[in-house]
């Protein structure tokens, strides 16, 4: 019943959304659900194993930089879809192996600052691997990329149901949907596995879990992988919708907001990291209207929205740590620790 | 009786500092056997050493036959070596029973796994009642039969334990060694680390006296008991 009416919410919601607030703000939404994808992918490392990784965003570039050398002008490579979003996960998979495999001897902070290393790494290569060779075309980035497409369907542009008009973004949330409904699945099945239990004991305590004949590198291995594969797919879909990727969009910035996504919505449960990444991607876009706002109200713009997003970003933050520091909907476990 | 476990030369480094010397030792298939020593006396390396959790530095360790310096940790739970953990080790925001499940990690899918859940549910009731609960809220008492559970889940031949005994009510000490020797007594290899001597020795056969990372001693449990040596330095 309460499933029939999300699903039901779900479908509605990108019309409901074109129709009253315009395409940009199914936009939004399609960047939340990238960005929900995303987080669900850094959830498996951070919260399901308990490893620290400042570079996730390394992987979403993989990903992304995967897509667009197969499906562009710039090498006159088409690859379909079906290829191009598993190829994207495998490289991205196997990034993770080669990131974890010298560096998951250390722990916490060590860790989290030679992740750090590797996701600024990723994207130095990314901007100069333009000479001798041109393979990244280094800054300019890589455009003119295809579209998402699914057979014969072009998902870049608009098409027509019976009467009904389903514009670019509408085709787009929809694809992103379903990969967010597979990830979440994915999630759960793993979660509450003998692998995810695993995990969560590597994480409690690595000796006794050690001792218990869990071969504790593998499975933290695993984990970065699957969770690196989570970040490659999203990465396709992201040049695919965007038709343009360049460095620019893979900054430490984005691999700090992606964590805070995960860790403000409560790390290792599937709802409050879903919960995190909506509310993170979602809140800067509508308060990109306090500009106006001021201007109506105040007569004047008295502090730039864009500045605004900020300090109320830091404040949410802070405010967080003190009153709920296991995120809006914490994993049980987590609730046990924080609050005995 | 064949050796089930033979030690030869054991040494264990921590960087420059040596926290086991040129250690031998034996344990007889269905034997007792403790390690008895203060604090900082190498008593617990040695059994990391033998779980596979430090490298040694020199010597050799045979189990069974087996030269075990090519078997990794992950791969002796599996051949019956099993550890509990010092300071036992639960995973404190896991379910009593998903312990108990971690236990039997290596045995995937095996077959009897549900039996030996209800056999360590007979052996501590307590558990059996708390089994949804998280372990972290378990009485440290419980908490010890949690890990020792745990390690039983693995169906162990060679069961080795790190102070059991460590931070509990006296009352609870004894009720834990009650269990230990139960244990011993269903045909379980007993390799036994205690600072409490004197309970050790009660339940064992034979022990091993342990110095700044040397056996000083060894001989059977019960004339350690005697010794005045072991008297004035362990028993007080």
């Amino acid at each position: 019943m309460l499933l029939g009416a999300a699903a039901v919410l779900l479908l509605v919601l990108p019309f409901v959304t074109d129709a009253a607030l315009g395409h940009g703000w199914v936009r939004i939404l399609d960047f939340a659900l990238l960005y929900v994808l995303l987080a669900l992918g850094l959830n498996i490392v951070v919260g399901y194993a308990g490893l620290l990784d400042l570079g996730y965003v390394a992987f979403f570039a993989v990903g992304a930089y995967c897509y667009a050398l197969l499906a562009s002008p710039h090498f006159d490579l088409h690859w379909p879809l079906w290829a191009l979003l598993p190829a994207g996960a495998l490289l991205a998979a196997s990034f993770g192996v080669l990131l974890g495999t010298p560096t998951l001897g250390l722990r916490g902070d060590y860790l989290a600052i030679v992740t750090l290393g590797f996701g600024e790494i990723i994207r130095i290569f990314l901007n100069n691997l333009n000479t001798p060779v041109n393979i990244t075309n280094g800054p300019q980035g890589v455009s003119l990329i295809d579209p998402l497409r699914i057979g014969p369907w072009s998902l870049g542009q608009v098409h027509h149901l019976g009467g009904l008009e389903i514009p670019i973004v509408v085709n787009i949330y929809f694809l992103f949907l379903v990969g967010v409904l597979l990830a979440i699945v994915l999630s759960r099945r793993l979660e509450h596995s003998r692998i995810g239990r695993a995990w969560a004991a590597i994480r409690e305590d690595e000796v006794a879990a050690a001792s218990m004949g869990l071969h504790t590198r593998n499975l933290k291995l695993l984990a970065f992988a699957m969770g690196a594969s989570f970040g490659g797919l999203s990465g396709g879909l992201f040049a695919g919708f965007q038709g343009f990727v360049s460095p620019e969009s893979f900054t430490l910035q984005e691999s700090v907001m992606i964590l805070c996504m995960v860790v403000l919505g409560g790390m290792g449960n599937i709802a409050g990291v879903v919960l995190g990444a909506v509310l993170l991607s979602v809140l800067p876009e509508a308060l990109r209207a306090a500009g106006g706002l001021q201007q109506d109200l105040l007569g004047r713009v008295w502090v730039d929205p864009s500045n605004l997003r900020l300090l109320l970003f830091g404040l949410a933050l802070v405010l967080m740590m003190l009153l709920r520091p296991e995120g809006l909907l914490p994993a049980r476990a987590r609730q046990r620790e924080l609050h005995g | 009786m064949t050796a089930l476990l033979q030690v030869e030369g054991l040494s264990v480094h921590y960087g420059g500092i040596e926290a086991v010397t040129g250690l031998d030792l034996e344990v007889r298939q269905g034997e007792r056997v403790t390690l008895i020593g203060a604090n900082g006396a190498g008593k617990s390396s040695t059994l990391k050493a033998l779980a596979g959790l430090v490298v040694p530095s020199a010597g050799s360790i045979r189990y069974d036959g087996v030269d075990l310096r090519t078997v990794p940790a992950w791969q002796r739970v599996g051949r019956g070596l099993s550890l509990v953990p010092e300071g036992r080790g639960v995973f404190s925001r896991l379910s009593v029973e998903e312990n108990l499940l971690m236990g039997a990690y290596h045995r995937n899918g095996a077959t009897g796994l549900y039996e030996e859940l209800e056999r360590v549910y007979g052996l501590f009731t307590r558990l059996h009642e708390r089994r949804h609960q998280a372990a972290g809220t378990l009485s440290g008492g419980e908490q010890q039969m949690l890990a020792i559970g745990r390690a039983l889940m693995a169906a162990p031949r060679l069961l080795m334990l790190d102070e059991p005994s460590m931070g509990l009510a006296p009352l609870m000490v004894e009720r834990i060694f009650e269990v230990i020797r139960n244990i011993a007594e269903a045909g379980v290899t007993l390799l036994l680390v205690e600072q409490n001597a004197r309970l050790a020795l009660e339940i064992c056969d034979r022990a091993y006296v342990m110095e700044s990372g040397r056996i000083v001693l060894t001989d059977s449990a019960a004339r350690c008991l005697d010794n005045p040596l072991v008297r004035s330095a362990y028993l007080g």
